[in-house]
């Protein structure tokens, strides 16, 4: 229910600035502002910025919303979950006599044990009661136990703030609902609100608040940046290993067609198998240390940077291997010369992929089983119900991984310039 | 024996599926040192084929082939080749590429640099000394290809449609500065082509070779690369011979064609 509410609000947004955006956008008069044909002109298509910067802020701004976060002026919180007293009358018949009491409810934050509100007996077989309920919690009202005549003797509910009730019916009233459970007893649970429970998703704030006090204490016995550059440690060894073996391998199944024949059934059959289907295996083999995750990654990265470096190889135009060689170029001298940095580009592709798999790999890896590493935060962190850690750890993740990226994109443009151009 | 001189080539090998192809069959050609020979023919005459033999990427079945005395075995420095396009290297700068022949051969720094400045003056490039090749115009890069060939002092040039990917205006250039390399440098050429035109601008002696199997068909001696030399090219054109010489020469490739186009619909 929440959640299309969320979408509604998502979808309505997203209409909504881009019918604003649209129309006073195009100040730019470039030559792709004045084609005509955009639809089906994919060169066209550019992102725009207000709808970039408007899509980031939606989602920290429906986060705020339906957590009820203090970031955000208080009128565009979703309707929050009920906190206070609210009562409501029961009335009751017994022995051919009819009498009505209130109940008085008093709704507390799930964080907070304060005292039952005080209510005199009030008149008649039926006396007044008082509970006290936690926020997103229900509870049953033992209304007879301070009545004149008990349940066991007879005594049943009839009607709720007036309207009649049998086992099953439910009357809602202000702050929650009262439903009579099949035995007679009324059960009150207090309205929930649309707002998300912080042990599912804590608001801004708490992550923020939390990020500092991980920061400043570290989560388990090490640093959040300790957590952090053990799974970046893991990441670049595996990758290392995994291009040192797989870059020559690629080449030599290039170059030979003995190697190309002997490693192409190996490498192709290791190519889909993803490396997450390793980890059993490579825990069984290698334990659950720095050596075992080391191989996990070393295996991702081998096979992606093998078939880069040997489609690379055959990317070679050979007219360039032909005009290398009438210019006297040696094998040796071809190899350094030509194929090489032929193959750079594809290399590089390659290693932006597998610095992604790793990447990947290395969380689950550490999720499974580890003592260090962001993995194992976000993992154990959930064990504890400690929501905010999670989402600060997917965060995290998150903007690391982006960040490889981007240092790889810059790379490849400072070093091979070419890329594309052949 | 100074020169390149081949004797009875002939070129057959298996397809995939069974059967061979006879790309070329009794090819016999005397080249004298500093002569400069153009190759036409109709699609699948296997002049590619025998230019690749030329340089040494294939080896022929039958048939030897020498160079100043030698038997030619593999691709080699003496051999240079000026390819269509793309045979640049562009991780390297157009003196990079120009200079690449000599680095190879571990010639020094001070030697190397006088050669590469002298042919990208020859060529006309020596503003974009440090440019990357890919930052060049189609007919730069074949001026850098030239160079580079040139760079490395080949005994025979081999070029396999250099030409064919430039635009007509850029040809016309392209094809005087050929000539005028040629005279400068007294160097053998073989230029392969499809275009009958650039066939006659550029070959003192020109073949026309026919196709199944690839062979020599009829051979000519012709005065307009000698004139062009000297004089714009479209002057040249303007010869009484060239004309009629042209036409002769596109009603033999455009019969042969037809014949390749009739036993083809004869095999379906």
């Amino acid at each position: 229910m929440t959640g299309l509410i969320v979408l509604a609000v998502y979808v309505g947004i997203f209409v909504a600035s881009m019918v604003i955006f649209t129309r006073i956008g195009a100040s730019i008069r470039d030559y792709t502002s004045l084609k005509t044909v955009t639809f089906g002109d994919e060169s066209a298509v550019r992102p725009n910025r207000a709808a970039g910067i408007i899509s980031i802020l939606t989602l920290f701004l429906l986060w705020g919303m339906f957590t009820g976060s203090s970031l955000i002026p208080r009128f565009l919180h979703a309707p929050a979950p009920f906190v206070g007293l609210t009562s409501f009358e029961y009335t009751v018949a017994a022995s051919g006599q009819q009498d009505t009491a209130t109940v008085t409810v008093l709704v507390h934050d799930r964080e907070e044990n304060p005292d039952l509100p005080v209510v005199d007996d009030g008149d008649g077989i039926a006396k007044n009661d008082s509970i006290k309920v936690a926020q997103y919690r229900s509870k049953l009202v033992p209304f007879d136990k301070n009545d004149d005549i008990k349940k066991s003797d007879g005594a049943k509910i009839i009607a709720i703030n007036g309207k009649k009730v049998k086992p099953g019916s439910r009357v809602n009233i202000e702050g929650g609902s009262v439903t009579i459970s099949d035995k007679g007893t009324p059960n009150f649970s207090p309205d929930n609100g649309l707002q998300m429970e912080p042990l599912y998703l804590p608001s801004p704030e708490a992550v923020i608040e939390r990020t500092g006090k991980v920061l400043q204490e570290g989560f388990r016995g090490t640093s959040l940046l300790g957590h952090l550059g053990w799974s970046l440690f893991r990441v670049i060894a595996g990758f290392l290993c995994g291009a040192i073996v797989g870059i020559p391998l690629g080449y030599a199944m290039g170059l030979s067609n003995w190697f190309r024949g002997w490693f192409d059934p190996i490498v192709e059959f290791m190519r889909p198998v993803p490396p997450l289907a390793l980890i059993p295996l490579v825990i069984i083999w290698a334990g659950i240390g720095e050596t075992g995750k080391i191989i996990l990654l070393f295996l991702a990265a081998l096979w992606i940077m093998a078939i880069a470096a040997r489609s690379g190889v055959s990317g070679v135009k050979i007219s360039k291997v032909h005009a290398a060689y009438s210019l006297g170029a040696s094998k040796w001298q071809i190899m350094r010369y030509v194929i090489i940095p032929n193959s750079l580009p594809e290399i590089f592709t390659g290693a932006r992929v597998a610095m992604g798999v790793c990447w990947g790999t290395v969380v689950a890896a550490e999720l499974v089983a580890a003592e260090k590493g962001a993995g194992m935060m976000i993992m154990v962190a959930s064990k504890f119900q400690n929501t905010d850690i999670v989402i600060l750890g997917i965060i995290l993740i998150g903007v690391i991984g982006f960040g490889i990226d981007m240092l790889m994109r810059g790379a490849e443009r400072i070093l091979v310039p070419w890329k594309g151009k052949g | 024996m100074s020169g390149l001189s081949i004797e009875k080539l002939s070129m057959r090998f298996d397809l995939p599926g069974g059967g061979s192809v006879q790309a070329l069959k009794d090819v016999s050609l005397d080249l004298k040192e500093g002569e400069l020979l153009s190759v036409l023919g109709p699609s699948g005459c296997g002049k590619t084929t025998l230019l690749n033999i030329v340089a040494g990427f294939l080896a022929p079945t039958e048939g030897v082939m020498t160079l100043n005395g030698h038997t030619i075995k593999g691709p080699d420095a003496e051999r240079g080749m000026v390819f269509q396009q793309g045979a640049l290297f562009e991780w390297m700068s157009v003196r990079e590429n120009v200079g690449f022949g000599p680095s190879m051969k571990g010639m020094p720094k001070n030697d190397k640099a006088e050669i590469v400045n002298h042919l990208l003056d020859v060529v006309g490039l020596q503003d974009f000394k440090e440019k990357a090749v890919y930052e060049l115009s189609g007919g730069m890069q074949q001026r850098v290809a030239l160079a580079r060939c040139l760079a490395n002092d080949p005994d025979v040039i081999l070029m396999d449609e250099p030409l064919g990917a430039l635009d007509a205006l850029t040809r016309e250039k392209m094809q005087s500065l050929v000539l005028k390399l040629w005279k400068e440098t007294g160097k053998t050429i073989i230029l392969i082509t499809h275009s009958v035109e650039e066939a006659l601008l550029l070959g003192e002696r020109l073949i026309v070779m026919a196709p199944r199997p690839g062979r020599i068909h009829k051979e000519y001696r012709l005065p307009f690369a000698e004139l062009g030399v000297n004089s714009d090219l479209r002057e040249v054109k303007t010869h009484p011979d060239f004309g009629p010489k042209r036409e002769e020469i596109l009603n033999m490739i455009w019969d042969m064609e037809e014949e390749i186009m009739g036993t083809a619909e004869a095999d379906a």
